[in-house]
């Protein structure tokens, strides 16, 4: 089971647009509530209701500045889960054969019933993308929604993870990125759609498109109350009568 | 990386414990009788001990027999299906030696064979970790190796191996640190590469993703102060190599000294392990602050 398919069918994964997405947290909710009320163990937390309440998400939302060399430093807020990597070193380390990638749709996924919660998954993953659940001993990740994409008792428009489903800003997009006229496919080419962390050789599906160039303006906005121009005409005999009373 | 009492017990001990069987396990020392009861109990006692304290760390152990099932892919799952084969060859010849006065050698050699390749399975479990660079290096399997050969040779009071190996484990840790230290910055993984956002420019994290805490930061965002790892790199030496040489060449080496080296030896591997597991330093510390 833990050996990782030669090649799968599809590649399911995500584009994230780090343009688009204004660091609501609404992916968040709406993936811990339809994963602790589906697929699995629930996703629990501990003393939710005390001063340090600690649980299990399957995605959370960074947030990072970005300082270029010149110019005004931005904002970019950066949702993280697991990236349904080709070369998934989490599930070659399990040892109880929990952990899978499937060969139909390349999603990765823990079978529950056999996991021994050791956690070595979780070591293997760069991205923290899995997290052991502490009431339930069992490791807890991304499943894609494999629970709805492909469930007919749903209507078609909800057959989407949930975090796609309910993100306001249209940040997040779902598909498969082994056909090269996908949605997400054509997004990931046009946009320079990149991976997290090449350089650990995962082969992440889930690809995330770079905050657009600002405008050139933008940088030349100069701090409030620098230089105010002098008022002129009309306004400069306003000025001039109100500064009079 | 968190350093969990039970891991740190189970690499110890069950080290310590393959490491002396296999020392028995080419009849040195040669003993029969009461003598390998002795020797042999403390080698099962560390062993099983060692692997009994692994299974603390599991949050779900119900299913811990299923870990025998994927030895082709997974170290963990290695070193359980080794772990417990060792255990068994050792057995027969160990019956041998007790109460039949001897055993055939080669059973002995397979044994041996069979517990410093449990020993070589452990260390791989961490050292084929890309995630941990420190850990990610062929000084990781040669230091459990040294550590588990050089300390069973102590308790087997074989002398004189165990100076050389003793010694040159010793080199080989401090070579580990110096070369560790500069690992994670040689892996190239910077907070620029883990966001993709190194195109624009220098990433500092604004705001913490939640307020609390979570698993990943309490397994692995652990970090030790850099003056207690130093002082504490300095006393695991003194501990697990500098004493034991020192009884080893200056002493009658008679079974108190002995005692003392082993129990000096053992709190130093404790120390320097727990060091191991708390100075590594895993890349998903990049999406966060530290
Ligand atoms: S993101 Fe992490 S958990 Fe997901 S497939 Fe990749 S390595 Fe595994
Ligand atoms: S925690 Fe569970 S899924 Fe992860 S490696 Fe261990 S047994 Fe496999």
């Amino acid at each position: 089971m833990t050996s990782l398919p030669e090649k799968t069918g599809k590649k399911l994964g995500l584009v994230i647009d780090l343009d688009t997405c204004v660091g609501c947290h609404a992916c968040v909710v709406n993936c811990k509530e339809w994963n602790t009320s589906n697929y699995g163990a629930p996703l629990s937390d501990m003393d939710a209701y005390g001063s340090n309440p600690v649980g299990t998400f399957l995605n959370r939302v960074h947030s990072y500045e970005v300082t270029p060399d010149t110019g005004l430093a931005q904002t970019v807020h950066f949702p993280k889960s697991c990236l349904h990597c080709e070369d998934a070193p989490c599930v070659t380390v399990c040892p109880t054969g929990a952990s899978y990638k499937r060969v139909e749709d390349g999603i990765v996924l823990v079978n529950e019933d056999d996991c021994m919660g050791c956690g070595l998954c979780a070591w293997a993953c760069p991205y923290g993308a899995r997290e052991l659940d502490q009431l339930a001993g069992v490791m807890k990740k991304c499943t894609l929604c494999v629970d709805r994409i492909y469930n007919d008792n749903i209507p078609e428009e909800d057959r989407v993870p949930a975090c796609v489903r309910t993100c306001p800003a249209g940040a997040r997009h779902f598909g498969d990125f082994a056909d090269p006229d996908s949605p997400v496919s054509r997004l990931t080419a046009e946009r320079g759609g990149m991976e997290l962390m090449p350089e650990q050789g995962t082969k992440p599906v889930n690809r995330y498109l770079p905050p657009r160039q600002k405008d050139a303006s933008l940088s030349e906005i100069k701090a409030l109350g620098g230089d105010i121009e002098e008022p002129k005409g009309l306004l400069a005999w306003l000025d001039k009568a109100l500064e009079a009373i | 990386m968190h350093p969990a009492p039970s891991v740190i017990v189970f690499t110890a001990l069950s080290g310590l414990g393959f490491g002396l069987l296999a020392w028995l396990g080419i009849g040195r020392p040669d003993v029969a009788g009461a003598a390998a009861f002795g020797l042999y109990f403390l080698g099962y006692a560390l062993a099983v001990g060692g692997l009994t304290a692994s299974a603390f760390h599991l949050a779900n152990p119900r299913n811990a027999p299923k870990a025998f099932s994927q030895w082709r892919t997974s170290w963990l799952s290695r070193e359980a299906v080794l772990a417990v084969a060792a255990l068994l060859a050792v057995a027969p010849y160990a019956f041998g030696r007790i109460f039949l006065g001897g055993a055939p050698g080669w059973l002995g050699f397979v044994g041996a064979v069979l517990s410093l390749a449990t020993v070589f399975t452990t260390s791989m479990i961490y050292t084929q970790l890309k995630t941990i660079p420190r850990w990610h290096h062929p000084l990781t399997p040669v230091l459990f190796l040294g550590y588990a050969i050089g300390g069973g040779a102590l308790i087997a009071g074989q002398a004189t191996p165990a100076a050389f190996l003793l010694a040159a484990t010793g080199v080989a840790q401090i070579a580990a640190w110096v070369i560790g230290d500069g690992l994670f910055a040689r892996a190239g993984h910077t907070r620029e590469t883990a966001t993709g956002l190194g195109r624009i420019g220098k990433v500092r994290q604004l705001e913490s993703p939640h307020s609390g805490s979570n698993y990943l930061l309490k397994e692995m965002a652990y970090s030790v102060g850099r003056k207690h790892a130093e002082k504490l790199r300095v006393i695991g030496t003194a501990l697990a190599f500098l004493l034991p040489l020192l009884i080893l060449l200056g002493t009658p080496f008679g079974p108190l000294w002995a005692g003392l080296s082993v129990a000096c030896h053992l709190v130093g591997v404790f120390v320097v392990r727990w060091l191991f597991f708390a100075e590594a330093k895993h890349v998903v510390s990049l999406y966060y602050a530290g």
